[in-house]
């Protein structure tokens, strides 16, 4: 079998997929360990609940999206791994205006169709707030992890495109599930 | 370009996608926040929770980026039939590996949650509702995938960006919702 024909037959696929598929599987549990953890609240207050999955995955999507920019920057030659870098800071900086945007819509709208459905126990600036802080916090990991990754992947000449974005949005969603614990803790 | 417009630039390209998927967040919330009942029943679920919706958009976003770069080599045509194999290699292959990682992360939870000593539903409930979920939800994705990225490429439409947003927002609502039917359906069948 040819390198081609391996790359479109089931087992070809399966052999390169399944291994780092566990890996982040492994991750993922992670970060369900941590809801478990915090199940009694969760169940109590259903509006942090409808929280859980946009949290996760708005962490790993604001990581893929900056991931997707520094490695198309990085392939056109346009990124140096310098704090000065213009582009690097502009892009750093349009994730956490993205992450202040988004979040506290995110919170109100949790809340809202909380309230609509089944009443809520929290009051609405409670939610917006625990979702304004975990969005804030996760946009600065977001830009850390993925500048981390970004550069690791250039070191050790691996293309970006292949490497980052997984590793970024698994890592971002466990990430989300800890800020989000965090916030709750203080705010709840 | 300056630092501003790198980031004004940034903002305005990624702001539509990124409100997309929280739509779709939200979406999926709402049907996790209404679980609670199903999540009290079955100890252990919310651990799979993460784990189930993250192999979602990491198998069938995968599956989107493949055809999506076949597409643009000319090795496959963007025409619904059963005929093309490398079409039915990379769903196959898809489908074997969302099932399969989906099972054995039910094992992987339940694993863990005994070596921690902590309240667990039996292996053979979570291992049955990751199993159901992880093939309904191929299913669907799969249509939704393969219909969004070759009738886009059709219409001129790059299937490299579609792909990512498509399953950012169905990944998780049909992931959550496959995952209470397949959790009714083991408890009514006499499963927890």
């Amino acid at each position: 079998m040819t390198d081609f024909d391996a790359q479109w037959s089931v087992p070809g696929i399966v052999r390169t997929m399944f291994p780092i598929l566990l890996v982040l599987t492994a991750i993922e549990l992670g970060s369900g360990l941590v809801l478990d953890t915090f199940e009694g609240t969760l169940l109590r207050y259903p509006s942090l609940l409808v929280l859980v999955p946009v949290t996760i995955g708005m962490a790993g999507n604001l990581g893929s999206v900056l991931a997707a920019r520094l490695s198309t920057a990085f392939h056109l030659g346009l990124l140096s791994f310098e704090a000065t870098d213009d582009r690097l800071a502009g892009n750093a900086l349009a994730t956490v205006g993205l992450a202040v945007t988004i979040f506290p819509l995110v919170g109100a709208g949790a809340w809202g169709v909380q309230t609509a459905l089944g009443g809520t126990a929290l009051p609405l600036p409670t939610v917006v707030l625990v979702a304004l802080l975990s969005g804030s916090l996760l946009a600065v990991l977001a830009i850390v992890v993925t500048a981390v990754t970004t550069y690791a992947a250039y070191r050790f000449g691996l293309d970006p495109d292949d490497v980052v974005i997984p590793v970024v949005t698994n890592v971002c969603d466990v990430l989300g599930v800890v800020v989000l614990f965090g916030a709750v803790r203080l705010l709840v | 370009m300056s630092l501003r417009e790198v980031a004004a630039e940034a903002y305005r390209e990624s702001l539509p996608v990124l409100a997309l998927s929280a739509v779709g967040g939200l979406f999926a919330g709402v049907v996790l926040g209404g679980m609670e009942a199903e999540l009290r029943a079955v100890s252990g679920l919310l651990v799979l929770v993460p784990a189930l919706l993250a192999t979602r958009g990491n198998v069938y976003g995968s599956l989107g980026g493949r055809l999506g770069s076949a597409l643009h080599q000319g090795l496959i045509e963007p025409t619904f039939s059963f005929d093309d194999e490398r079409v039915n290699a990379a769903v196959a292959a898809a489908l074997a590996n969302g099932v399969l990682v989906s099972g054995v992360a039910a094992v992987m939870a339940v694993a863990l949650l005994v070596a921690l000593g902590r309240p667990v539903a039996p292996l053979g409930t979570l291992v049955a509702i990751a199993l159901l979920a992880g093939i309904v939800s191929g299913l669907l994705l799969t249509v939704a995938v393969v219909s969004v990225v070759f009738v886009g490429y059709r219409r001129g439409l790059n299937p490299d960006t579609l792909a990512g947003p498509v399953v950012t927002t169905t990944g998780d609502v049909v992931g959550v919702a496959t995952m209470l039917g397949a959790t009714r359906l083991v408890l009514a069948l006499g499963g927890g």
